[in-house]
């Protein structure tokens, strides 16, 4: 059966690649910034690119913490990218500005420490065995652009180094992140969003 | 495991059609950038680099319609750049399926459509296409030109790019002039320069002729390798590239 997902548009760049990746997979894609389809989609989809305090400020004007929140209470999937999944920590530290996640995951975000940021091109990554993401994803390169991350490591969590470790994946119940672009990785990213689809119900 | 170094494959587009002669054996049409875009990508190239030097504004719509229908087939990262003027051109071709923008000449004329940019779109979508040639005028010895080179302006190319990336560039695209078409190899003296004065990922550009041209570019410390000719007449593939750099102790995807 089609699973239908919606990918959440607050204002945050560009979703065109999001959306097409999804539907290469097999999904049924809308991007929308209706809350009710974010609601209701067997998966939703949080983008987001640029500023963490930006992308927060788009959802708060849209009021889609709450969606975000409820789905994840409620066990029915949610997958952040880049960004998107920065925002589901609890909290964002850019030039020293705070500003509060959606908060469905511990944790905060930080800047990386590397001799080169943002941190930008395709980087290997470490998933704990059980990883449903990352079934039947080998020694492949996903692409990564972004100068903070999220620090706090434990062997739940999917790593990536580039200056120092940080977490690349996230599978926690049903919230779903990934640091890096699945929809820009080419055949292993298209591998990576099939194996989510696969686990909507 | 660290970030491997990229292999951009550059491509010149006038009015939806790839120019600069494209060579390839087994194209239906080897003017057609979404064509040559996803055989690039069967060959393994990790980014693209699309250049719009149409002439006229009305032609834009054609490279917005090129870079939708490239970004529908092909998920690797796009990189558009030519004729941005205005933080306006940026979020049209971010709309389009753009990841990236570059901009050159409107930046050395107005600095702070950088900091416009970062600010809106964040700094990494935002590239700095620097395109240089030696010179006596500047204290590094390299000169930012404008309008393919033809046109000297004075600026020292190796503080514009420091100064570009401290305004809002995530990203610099370091394009010799000298070099660039000669296939006599990268300016390796430029990139190591720049690569000592910004900490943003640094693109080698200009002058890729044989396969030992790349490691040394990336040696002298560019993240990141482009060519065009070198691919678009079938000289080598983007595999034997990657073969070269694997060689010289460079991880490559």
């Amino acid at each position: 059966m089609t699973r239908s997902v919606t990918v959440l548009d607050y204002g945050s760049g560009n979703l065109h690649s999001a959306q097409r990746a999804l539907a290469r997979v097999g999904a049924d894609v809308t991007v929308t910034s209706d809350l009710a389809a974010a609601a209701e989609c067997d998966g939703l989809v949080v983008p987001g690119v640029g500023a963490y305090a930006s992308c927060m400020h788009g959802i708060d004007v849209l009021g889609a913490a709450e969606v975000v929140r409820r789905r994840a209470a409620d066990e029915r999937p949610v997958l952040g990218i880049c960004v998107g999944m920065q925002v589901l920590f609890e909290r964002g530290d850019e030039h020293g500005e705070v500003s509060a996640g959606i908060g469905v995951l511990p944790g905060a975000v930080t800047r990386l420490q590397a001799d080169v940021l943002p941190h930008m091109g395709w980087n290997t990554v470490r998933a704990p065995a059980t990883s449903a993401l990352f079934r039947g994803v080998g020694e492949e390169y996903f692409y990564f652009v972004h100068s903070y991350a999220v620090h706090a490591t434990d062997g739940s969590v999917t790593t990536a180094e580039h200056g120092e470790r940080f977490v690349a994946a996230v599978e926690r119940g049903a919230v779903s992140a990934t640091q890096f672009h699945p929809e820009k990785s080419g055949d292993a990213g298209l591998t990576l969003l099939a194996n989510w689809i696969g686990t909507l119900s | 495991m660290t970030v491997a170094t990229r292999v951009i494959a550059c491509l010149d587009v006038d009015a939806g059609r790839v120019v600069k002669g494209v060579n390839f054996v087994g194209l239906r049409d080897a003017g057609d950038p979404v064509e040559l875009a996803a055989r690039y990508d069967e060959q393994g190239v990790d980014e693209l680099v699309f250049l719009d030097i149409t002439a006229s504004s009305g032609s834009r719509e054609t490279t917005y319609d090129v870079v939708r229908r490239t970004a529908e087939q092909v998920f690797i990262p796009l990189t558009v750049g030519g004729g941005v003027r205005t933080a306006e051109d940026v979020d049209r071709l971010l709309r389009a399926g753009a990841d990236k923008v570059g901009i050159n000449t409107a930046a050395v004329a107005r600095p702070e459509l950088l900091v416009e940019c970062a600010r809106r779109f964040g700094n990494q979508c935002i590239v700095l296409s620097v395109d240089a040639r030696r010179s006596d005028a500047t204290e590094s010895g390299f000169e930012v030109t404008t309008h393919g080179g033809r046109r000297g302006t004075g600026i020292d190319a190796v503080t514009w790019a420091a100064t570009g990336a401290s305004l809002g560039a995530g990203e610099i695209l370091l394009n010799s002039m000298d070099a660039d078409g000669t296939a006599g190899g990268y300016d390796v003296e430029m990139t190591a320069a720049v690569r000592a004065v910004v900490d943003v990922p640094l693109i080698a550009s200009g002058g890729a002729g044989a396969l030992a041209d790349f490691a040394p570019a990336v040696a002298a410390g560019a993240d990141a390798v482009l060519a065009a000719s070198v691919f678009h007449f079938g000289t080598y593939t983007v595999g034997e590239v990657k073969d070269a750099l694997r060689a010289a102790g460079h991880q490559v995807r």
